[in-house]
């Protein structure tokens, strides 16, 4: 299970867009990817340390693995928005284009994470999912904060 | 962008010629310098807005464009439900209804000073911002309706606002044909504790002066004085309406795909306006507009509540309310007919000219009001809306001065920390829970909002009459 910080090959990064942000995660399997874009979700929200102290469980199911980043994206968003929380760790289980998502954290404290900005939803701008030709897998999209 | 790619038409016309699937040339209002400076991704976006079924006349782009979802960010489309045409979640935007009020404190600057440090803080103490903050309203299941189909109105009624204050509300600050029916309960669970908080990214509640008017007849009959405070706050319909933009993008895919319609681009995602998803998403849409009249209004209202406790004479008076994401059922003349058009306005202002029928009486000499947000530290402007602005973009203008850099550029060039510093050494005092996000907020990362505003000026959308500067700065 990826733990922000984490220095294992699979990692997730920003990339710029005008007025909102772009996240992207990469990992050995498309389930790795999916789990660090979610930390990338985190990232736009804070640097801070986040503790495990509650798990938050969500399914989502989509017609492809492009839509279905969207729907685990925009569910981690949603658990962030009415449980007033932020997740430091993921853990994904896919089975073709149905999701299992396991999310921990706690609840968000102004002083301790000094929250940046809220992510409002997952879009479809840059959206992309698919195995990179070092046999490594991508999951990016913008996020409209 | 490159300007050749464009027949230019007049100094700050800039037109797209239809090629392709196009059905509408594309017009973008800029001068030069903007318009280099804008992303090529304006330029692919407008075109593909512009091969949407049923749209009518052009795509009209303003002059802070930016590259947006679908839409460019600045963009303006009108579609006939008559001719096929379509509604589509990504023209109006993630923050329904997200727009800007401003009202008059009748106080001079001087009278702030003495207490402008204090003044700041209780803001920031009664106005919850960012993330993570509580507001002080719950709805139950019941009260959520009443708000989804009330509005303004319906803060008004629960004794957050001024009666006085619907006539300066966009609708009189009551959606009409809204449908909390079509909203979800996961929608109407992101607000329930939501009413009166600000948000965060470029949400934000200023105190103002009045520093430089550009019209004095037109300042006159707004109310405005020269170093006179005003109280501006920008913000949208929150959870719910973010949620709502997210579940109709999704269920708008297949209703595209059944409807026949070639998506350019996934985030066009789009519904015949005569069609159940398009009929669901109006009814959704329209509700949360009222979320976000109604949000505003309640902000509004706390704020009166801090000025009143500094100055117990003070009566904070509305001079406008207006959204710059929406989607609005207008009267336009077109192709020499006047027609009922769904205008989308993604980040692009209402802007109606003198005598037009929708404003107030006491407003209908100059114009409506338009409010352009600037950076919290260049200041922001008040605009009123010009007679030709019907002709050139259904009556639209622009709503603030755009990114000119990403949120990640900006953060590598500044620290936050320094930016609160060097603007309260030049009397702005900014309040914010995050030093990271008054960096990605940084004024430098936004365009010129003078050279925005101006040429909105020279295209004939709406013409300037003050410039304000910000004095304290509530920032999500």
């Amino acid at each position: 299970m990826p733990v922000k910080g984490d220095t294992s090959p699979n990692r997730w990064e920003h990339f710029p867009h005008d007025a909102d942000v772009g996240i992207r995660g990469r990992g050995s399997t498309l389930a790795d990817a999916f789990e660090q874009a979610a930390l990338a979700l985190t990232g736009i929200v804070t640097d801070a340390e986040i503790d495990p102290r509650t798990s938050v469980e969500v399914t989502c199911e989509a017609p492809d693995v492009e839509v279905l980043l969207v729907e685990w994206l925009n569910s981690i968003i949603y658990e962030m928005a009415v449980r007033s929380m932020i997740f430091g760790q993921f853990k994904v289980t896919l089975s073709n284009t149905r999701l299992q998502g396991s999310m921990w954290g706690e609840t968000i404290d102004q002083a301790k994470h000094l929250p940046a900005c809220e992510p409002k939803g997952a879009t479809y701008t840059a959206l992309r999912v698919a195995q990179e030709p070092d046999g490594t897998w991508s999951a990016a999209c913008i996020i409209d904060v | 962008m490159d300007p050749a790619r464009f027949t230019r038409i007049d100094q700050t016309t800039w037109q797209i010629e239809p090629t392709g699937a196009m059905r509408v040339p594309g017009v973008i209002y800029a001068d030069e310098d903007l318009i280099r400076a804008m992303d090529d991704k304006v330029y692919e976006q407008t075109t593909n807005v512009a091969t949407l079924p049923g749209i009518v006349k052009a795509v009209y782009v303003m002059p802070d464009a930016h590259w947006g979802y679908g839409f460019p960010i600045g963009g303006v489309a009108a579609f006939d439900a008559d001719e096929g045409g379509v509604i589509s979640a990504g023209g109006v935007g993630f923050d329904v209804s997200c727009g800007v009020r401003t009202m008059l404190s009748h106080l001079k600057v001087s009278d702030i000073a003495p207490v402008q440090k204090q003044l700041a803080d209780s803001l920031y103490q009664q106005v919850p911002a960012g993330l993570g903050s509580k507001g002080a309203i719950t709805l139950d299941p019941f009260e959520m309706d009443a708000m989804l189909k009330g509005g303004a109105r319906w803060a008004i009624e629960r004794g957050w606002g001024e009666t006085r204050d619907l006539a300066r509300i966009e609708e009189r600050g009551q959606m009409a044909g809204a449908e909390p029916s079509c909203v979800s309960n996961r929608a109407k669970e992101r607000q329930r504790r939501e009413m009166g908080t600000l948000g965060s990214g470029n949400h934000y509640l200023e105190v103002q002066a009045v520093t430089e008017i550009f019209d004095e007849e037109a300042a006159a009959s707004f109310g405005l004085k020269q170093e006179e405070v005003v109280v501006t706050i920008h913000c949208g319909s929150r959870g719910l309406g973010h949620q709502i933009g997210t579940e109709y993008l999704r269920d708008m895919l297949p209703a595209a795909a059944a409807a026949g319609i070639a998506l350019p681009d996934r985030e066009l995602a789009c519904a015949p306006i005569k069609s159940e998803v398009g009929q669901r998403y109006l009814g959704a849409m329209r509700a949360a507009v009222n979320c976000a009249l109604a949000n505003r209004e309640i902000i509004g209202h706390y704020a009166r509540r801090v000025f009143v406790h500094f100055f117990p004479n003070t009566d904070l008076t509305l001079l406008f309310d207006v959204s710059h994401n929406t989607c609005k059922v207008e009267t336009h003349k077109a192709d020499g007919a006047s027609r009922q058009l769904f205008v989308h306005r993604k980040g692009a202002t209402r802007a109606f000219g003198p005598n037009h029928s929708d404003l107030p009486e006491a407003l209908r000499k100059t114009g409506q009001p338009v409010l352009i947000g600037g950076s919290m530290g260049t200041g922001s402007y008040v605009l009123a809306g010009s007679p030709s602005s019907e002709e050139k973009s259904f009556a639209s203008a622009c709503h603030g001065a755009g990114r000119a850099m990403s949120r990640h550029a900006a953060l590598r060039q500044w620290s936050g920390r320094q930016i609160v510093d060097d603007l309260a050494e030049r009397g702005i005092l900014i309040r914010s829970p995050s030093t990271r996000g008054v960096a990605e907020e940084a004024p430098g990362a936004y365009k010129d909002v003078g050279a925005v505003v101006m040429a909105a000026e020279q295209a004939g959308l709406a013409r300037r009459v003050a410039r304000l500067r910000p004095l304290i700065c509530i920032k999500g």
